[in-house]
């Protein structure tokens, strides 16, 4: 998976699971999507355990991100044309 | 080694085997024993791992008696995720929820066979959590080595 340093992110649950990720999407997202695993986000291929769940809120993507080392992570980064791109690409849940 | 026009291995004998954080001892005795029995067997071996595994790895096996390549973990996962390469069977060590997701990413990207080979303490965790079909390598171990060693046995027919 690309290095996330290279994103403007910002840590929104730390060291959790996907199943974790999923649920608070879930409840505090309205715009969400379900991804395969090797998806690519800016250049980054998600890892996880399907149905990967991502949101997006305005221009903000919100997706879970895997380090080997450190687990799962969920952060969001803000760009308008990497949310249009995906708002095109998938359907929405 | 078969080499394909691109430079890479022609991939129908080959084996990947992917690596996470390093951070329970017996996974590189884990790794090596495993692309021991598949050199044995004709199949070659490719590493798939964080720089501190490869690193293991490479030291291990200074002289490649058991590994044909060692890779970059993204590089791999790039290359997968492209269908610029694919691999037949695949080993994925897991330890942690992260290895979990790496497992589950392969099997969803590649064809071939996924063995998780699952260790560490929290081993039957992780087992848990892999609801695809496979066939679990497992053993709740981290020092010694010899339960995971007989949980391979049991599943690695192939041997030479």
């Amino acid at each position: 998976m690309g290095c996330l340093d290279k994103l403007p992110y910002e840590i929104i649950l730390r060291h959790t699971s996907f199943a974790e990720c999923r649920e608070y999407l879930k409840k505090n997202f309205r715009e969400l999507y379900t991804v395969a695993p090797g998806y690519k986000i800016f250049d980054v291929h998600i890892i996880g355990v399907p149905p990967i769940s991502l949101a997006i809120e305005g221009n903000t993507i919100i997706f879970p991100f895997t380090k080997p080392c450190h687990g799962t992570f969920l952060v969001s980064v803000e760009d308008e044309e990497e949310a249009t791109r995906i708002r095109k690409e998938n359907y929405k849940k | 080694m078969e080499k394909t026009e691109n430079g890479n291995m022609d991939n129908a004998d080959k084996a990947l085997l992917v690596l996470g954080c390093p951070q329970v001892p017996i996974q590189t005795t884990a790794v090596l024993y495993i692309a021991g029995r598949l050199k044995k067997a004709g199949i070659k071996t490719v590493i798939a791992g964080t720089p501190a595994a490869r690193l293991l790895i490479k030291y291990g096996d200074i002289d490649g008696h058991y590994i044909d390549e060692i890779k970059d973990l993204d590089v791999i996962i790039d290359a997968v995720a492209e269908k610029k390469e694919s691999y037949p069977r695949c080993f994925v060590f897991i330890h942690n929820d992260a290895g979990v997701s790496y497992a589950a990413t392969m099997n969803s990207l590649l064809d071939g066979v996924v063995y998780p080979v699952i260790f560490g303490s929290d081993a039957e965790k992780m087992a848990e959590m892999i609801d695809f079909d496979c066939e679990k390598i497992m053993a709740v171990a981290a020092h010694n080595p010899k339960p995971l060693i007989s949980a391979i046995n049991r599943v690695l027919k192939w041997d030479a």
